[in-house]
């Protein structure tokens, strides 16, 4: 009984210490989760003189990746999204990010295009109104526009089959 | 003299502008220092190197050209990074825990050690 206190203590201590060790300080919770995904009209990477805008996509599912070239972590993720285009499972639309037109189009063209299209994010400013901080990152748009979820870092097939696709089914109904 | 005056007028013109530049750079520096770069995570945006802490330090200068106060820019920021952007946390009922934690526990420290010399005196 003496020492019961002493040992809740502990015991919380140890549940507060766990906790910070299996946080990554790296994912940054983004407060866009189920607001609006910012609007943007930006030229497309493959036909520069058609633009792409979000408002498009009202009333389908649809996945926005941000990727470039230059980014070597992209290039594990391409596999997983070149497997999930195939699957058609959901529209990806890529935002390139920072990049150079011509080095985006020779990387599509070396390793396949998942993407339905891309558009040009030459400064980056539209990567700040999505809080972009680390290409590759992923967010998943409902048919109402809003962000449901947001993959921070390369998107797995792990992280496909357990939280995106199931949430994509859901959003579909 | 009247040459004289055209080259005085051209030099202040330059004087007004730097110095118009450097109270803009001096707020833009001020702000930057007390937000975090996402990028590498221990430094503000004012010391990062990293090229999002640069766009970020151009998106603040341009925010601050157009008029725009610092709460307004900071609310820019929190708005698409979270308040992870902020140094200094803010009050609100998610942080309770964060700022008042450490009283609560000081105190609950003080009341054990009053109770304990307190029965080691009796």
């Amino acid at each position: 009984m003496r020492f019961a206190i002493p040992f809740v203590i502990f015991l919380l201590l140890v549940v507060f210490l766990a906790a910070g060790l299996l946080y990554d300080p790296h994912e940054v919770p983004s407060p866009l989760i189920n607001k609006p995904a910012p609007a943007f009209q930006l030229a497309q990477l493959h036909e520069p003189g058609k633009t792409f805008s979000p408002q498009e996509m009202r009333g389908q599912v649809w996945l926005l990746n941000t990727w470039a070239s230059w980014c070597v972590s992209c290039l594990e993720e391409h596999l997983v999204l070149a497997d999930l285009a195939r699957s058609g499972d959901v529209p990806i639309y890529g935002l390139n990010y920072k990049d150079k037109r011509e080095n985006a189009l020779a990387l599509l063209r070396e390793l396949g295009n998942p993407y339905v299209l891309s558009v040009l994010d030459t400064d980056g400013r539209v990567g700040i109104d999505y809080g972009v901080y680390g290409v590759p990152e992923t967010y998943l748009i409902d048919k109402n526009g809003l962000i449901r979820f947001k993959q921070i870092g390369p998107v797995t097939r792990e992280i496909l089959d357990k939280t995106i696709l199931p949430m994509v089914t859901e959003l579909n109904q | 003299m009247k040459r004289l005056a055209v080259v005085l007028a051209i030099f202040s013109c330059f004087r007004l502008f730097a110095s118009d530049n450097r109270e803009l750079e001096k707020r833009v520096m001020a702000l930057s220092r007390q937000l975090r770069c996402l990028v590498c995570q221990n430094e503000t945006l004012a010391d990062s190197q990293a090229e999002l802490a640069a766009d970020l330090r151009e998106q603040i200068r341009e925010q601050m050209k157009a008029g725009r106060n610092d709460k307004e820019i900071v609310a820019f920021l929190t708005d698409r990074y979270g308040d992870f952007v902020l140094y200094r946390p803010p009050l609100k009922p998610r942080t309770y825990v964060l700022w008042f934690g450490p009283f609560l526990l000081l105190g609950g420290g003080l009341f054990a050690l009053y109770r304990s010399l307190k029965r080691l005196g009796s």
